[in-house]
Formats: C-alpha cells, sequence, structure tokens
C-alpha cells in the first residue's frame, strides 16, 4: 500500500485540500461566452448564405441579446480576479501561448462586434428608434453597405470564441481531466447548441423553429461523440487521466454530469426534437431550455471536477 | 546560470525549520506557506519506508506557469527563477491552475505569490532561509552550470529523481534518494 500524508501545515486557502481557484464566475462566463459566439455565428451565417429573411429571429432579433450577454460575462471575469485594480494589464500585451490572453482579446473584438449587430437590429424591437447624431447614422449606413465583410469578420471570431472557452481549460497539463483537446471543439459544438436553441426560444416561426431544432440534433448528436470520444481518449490514456475520468464514472461527479449533462441536456432535448420534427406538438420551450440548462451544466461540472483532477505523487 | 535545489531526502527529518524560516524572511501572510514538508509512507506494517521531502516551487524550465500568464506578470528572472511581478499581475488564478505541484496561491492583497529561492538573499551572496536554516543541512542550493557549486556536486555524487517529470515540466528541484 502507498500511502502519501502532508504533514506540513500546507493548507492554503483556494489551494488546499483540492483546488477551488475558480468559482462560478469562470463557468457562468464560459456559458455566455459560448451562448454569444453561437447566437453571432448563426447570424452571421445567413447574411452570408444570404438567407436573412428565411431566418428572421437567428439575424435579426437574437443578436440583441448578445452585448448583454457578454457583458454579463465580462463582469464575471472580473468578478473572478483576485487583483481587479490591475484588469487593464491584459491588455498591455498579446501572448501567444497563453489562452486567456488571446481569450481577452478576442473577447475585444467580439464585444464590439455584438453592440454593431445590436445597433443594426434595434429597429426590430423599437420601430421608432432614431440615432439623432449624425456620426451614428453614417456608421449605421455604413455598416448595412459593409455587412458581408462584417459577417465574416463575426463568424470567424464566434468561431474563436467558442473554441476559446474550451482551450482555456484544455491548455492546463496540470489538471488532468482538462488536459484534452476535446474540450475546444466540445465546448465550440455546445456554444453553437445553447445558441441554436436561444434563437428557437425567441422564434415566433414555426419554419425557422423547425430548421432550428434540426441544426441542434445534429449539434447534439456531435456533443455526444464528442463526449464518448473524451472519455475513450481518457481511459486509453495515462494513470492520472484514467482517475479524472473515474470522476464521471463512479466519483463524485457521476451523477450529476450523466443526470444533468448528458440526460436531461443532451438526450431528453435530442428526444423531444425528434418528436418535434415528426410532427408531434412539443412546446419548443421545453427542449430549448433543458440545452441552454446542459449548457451551463456542463460547464459548472467541468470546472469544478477539474480543479478535482490532479497529478498523483 | 541555472539556479537549482536539492534536497536529501534521507537526511530530512520534517522538523518543518524550513517552512517557519521562509514565512519569517519572506514576510508570508498568516495561513499561508511558500514551502512545505510531504511525508510518503510506503509498504505495510512493519516493513514501511518512509520519504520526507521539504517541497516549494520547482522554478520549471518549461514552467506552465510562465506560459499560460495572460500579463507576464509570470516570468523567468535571474539564473531561471520564477517570479511573479506583483503589478503587473490580475490575480486571474490561470498559473495556480497550471501547475501540477500547486506551488502557488493566491496572496491575500490579490495578486499570485510563490517561493523565490530567495533570490533577494542569493543576489547577495547568501543562501535561501530554507537551506540555511535547515539543521540537518539537508538542502543543497546553487548553479548548475558551475560545476563546482554544491548543488552539481551533490547530484553527481548521489541518485536523485524529480517530481511528476512526465508532466514535462523540466523542474529545478532535486530530491536525493
Amino acid at each position: 500500500m502507498k500511502e502519501e500524508i502532508i504533514i506540513s501545515g500546507r493548507m492554503n486557502p483556494k489551494i488546499d485540500p483540492v483546488l477551488n481557484i475558480w468559482h462560478w464566475e469562470i463557468p457562468l462566463y464560459l456559458f455566455l461566452g459560448g451562448l454569444a459566439a453561437g447566437i453571432l455565428f448563426f447570424a452571421a451565417l445567413y447574411i452570408i448564405l444570404k438567407k436573412e429573411d428565411e431566418f428572421p429571429t437567428a439575424v435579426k432579433k437574437a443578436p440583441l441579446i448578445t452585448p448583454f450577454l457578454l457583458i454579463i460575462g465580462l463582469i464575471a471575469l472580473l468578478l473572478d480576479l483576485n487583483h481587479k485594480p490591475y484588469f487593464w494589464q491584459l491588455y498591455t500585451t498579446i501572448k501567444i501561448q497563453s489562452p486567456m490572453s488571446w481569450g481577452a482579446w478576442t473577447l475585444m473584438v467580439v464585444t464590439p462586434l455584438s453592440f454593431i449587430w445590436a445597433a443594426l437590429n434595434i429597429k426590430e424591437i423599437f420601430p421608432t428608434w432614431d440615432w439623432n447624431i449624425s456620426f451614428l447614422k453614417q456608421f449605421e449606413i455604413w455598416c448595412r453597405k459593409n455587412i458581408l465583410p462584417i459577417a465574416w469578420i463575426t463568424i470567424t471570431f464566434s468561431v474563436i470564441l467558442g473554441i476559446y472557452t474550451g482551450i482555456l481549460f484544455s491548455a492546463f497539463n496540470a489538471r488532468p481531466l482538462w488536459n484534452t483537446s476535446i474540450l475546444g471543439p466540445l465546448f465550440l459544438t455546445s456554444g453553437l447548441s445553447t445558441g441554436a436553441a436561444a434563437i428557437m426560444l425567441m422564434s415566433k416561426n414555426h419554419i425557422e423553429r423547425k430548421a432550428f431544432a434540426r441544426i441542434d440534433l445534429l449539434l447534439i448528436a456531435i456533443e455526444l461523440f464528442l463526449i464518448t470520444h473524451m472519455f475513450m481518449g481518457f481511459m486509453a490514456s495515462t494513470q492520472v487521466q484514467i482517475e479524472a475520468a473515474r470522476l464521471f464514472l463512479g466519483g463524485p461527479y457521476t451523477a450529476s454530469f450523466w443526470v444533468f449533462v448528458v440526460g436531461l441536456g443532451l438526450v431528453v432535448p435530442a428526444f423531444l426534437e425528434v418528436l418535434e420534427l415528426s410532427r408531434r406538438k412539443i412546446p419548443v420551450i421545453v427542449p430549448a431550455t433543458l440545452v441552454l440548462f446542459g449548457g451551463i451544466m456542463m460547464r459548472f461540472i467541468l470546472a469544478y471536477a477539474g480543479q478535482a483532477s490532479r497529478w498523483l505523487y | 546560470m541555472r539556479y537549482a535545489m536539492a534536497v536529501d531526502t534521507k537526511k530530512c527529518v520534517g522538523c518543518s525549520d524550513c517552512v517557519v524560516a521562509c514565512q519569517t524572511e519572506n514576510n508570508v501572510p498568516i495561513g499561508y506557506c511558500r514551502d512545505w514538508v510531504v511525508e510518503v509512507t510506503n509498504g505495510t506494517y512493519p516493513q514501511l519506508e518512509i520519504e520526507i521531502r521539504s517541497e516549494r516551487c520547482n522554478h520549471c524550465d518549461n514552467a506552465p506557469c510562465v506560459r499560460c500568464c495572460p500579463t507576464g506578470a509570470s516570468h523567468f528572472s535571474d539564473g531561471g527563477i520564477v517570479l511573479v511581478k506583483e503589478k503587473k499581475c490580475i490575480g486571474c488564478g490561470a498559473c495556480i491552475a497550471s501547475c501540477p505541484y500547486d506551488a502557488r496561491y493566491p496572496h491575500p492583497e490579490g495578486y499570485v505569490d510563490k517561493c523565490t529561492f530567495c533570490l533577494h538573499r542569493v543576489k547577495k551572496g547568501l543562501q535561501p532561509a530554507c537551506v540555511a536554516v535547515c539543521p540537518t543541512k539537508c538542502m543543497y542550493f546553487g548553479d548548475l552550470d558551475d560545476p563546482k557549486s554544491d548543488v552539481s556536486v551533490i547530484l553527481k555524487k548521489r541518485k536523485w529523481k524529480t517530481l511528476i517529470p512526465e508532466a514535462g515540466t523540466k523542474p529545478e528541484l532535486y530530491f536525493l534518494i
């Protein structure tokens, strides 16, 4: 039997006995960032495909909420910092090897873009809106003229934002559960899926809702594949990653992960969407809310379980 | 120049003098520590083997904390010593999450704090506080590029290991076994 006992007074707050440096702020931000990335992705996609008339909610209505999502996410990120007055140091340098650095810069690009998308469609909510200032009017005209390049930039940066939320975790070799490159694609897919769910919730157009139910179904299938793939990778990897997978396979996070993330967050909404597509009447609020719930749970559970996974030495 | 430390696990008695010396020398806030003692017991009674290690930041050559720091607050200083610039640190915790040895902690004032190999003492030609105070003289500190330094000499003479070399961090804290 091998035993290891730390006999010193190392009981550093937030480090021992289990790392807990990141709390609700990080997973909440990862969820909101992924959701905003998903919504902006679809808005830009249908502009590029010139299908804005077929998908009015995705292109015009849903982007209106993205500035709020990102601002709440940014506030959460700021709250997470231990040395808040120095946050601006993030924007004094770009460190290509640090996901947090280029993620911060990505947010610097995506947040203004989300404001542009919201501003261009503000008349959806306030039909009599007038910018009053000539500079803003001219800027609006300029944006409308250049909507295609803006859409291309948006779609690129929304993918970067979506994938970054996963890479943020996967860059940490020290936490074996996070140290898998599947997390990037998984978080991106989940972000797109929650984006599609939000569009379904806001849409009053039956055809658009069905189209997004179909898209969401495909994204859920990809997510289920990626999760399976992640566990296969863990089980075929080193001892520390086998231990990390065990957190979900009999360990303390088993029930919450399989019930809330995989069951209620993926399988049940997928089933309901299949029923809906086969012309049964399902209130759209149910699968869409479940997808959003699953998305937030996945980030919370992975954030906490990742901090519980460690090297055994 | 490449600073390194070696700890003799056969001589260390786990008295924690190094821990207290560090806390005093570096004004470590109460309840925190930059170095700590780990005791590993192997085997079943009565065949027991014990290994005692005084651990701290490994001042890795391939430091994940330096790599993932978004502002450059975590950096390599003289001789590869890994330090944190307090005024650049935003306290995001990325370096803390990236350290497989959990050698860093958030200082109550917000920035991230850790072992400095007592660079302020080393610059004056003194040894780090933990090394200087050790009653069994089980710690060796010096420049690995200098073949005559204490640490180079002892690493040539004795068998040693580093902690989790498979994490790829290239640690500079050696344990004599």
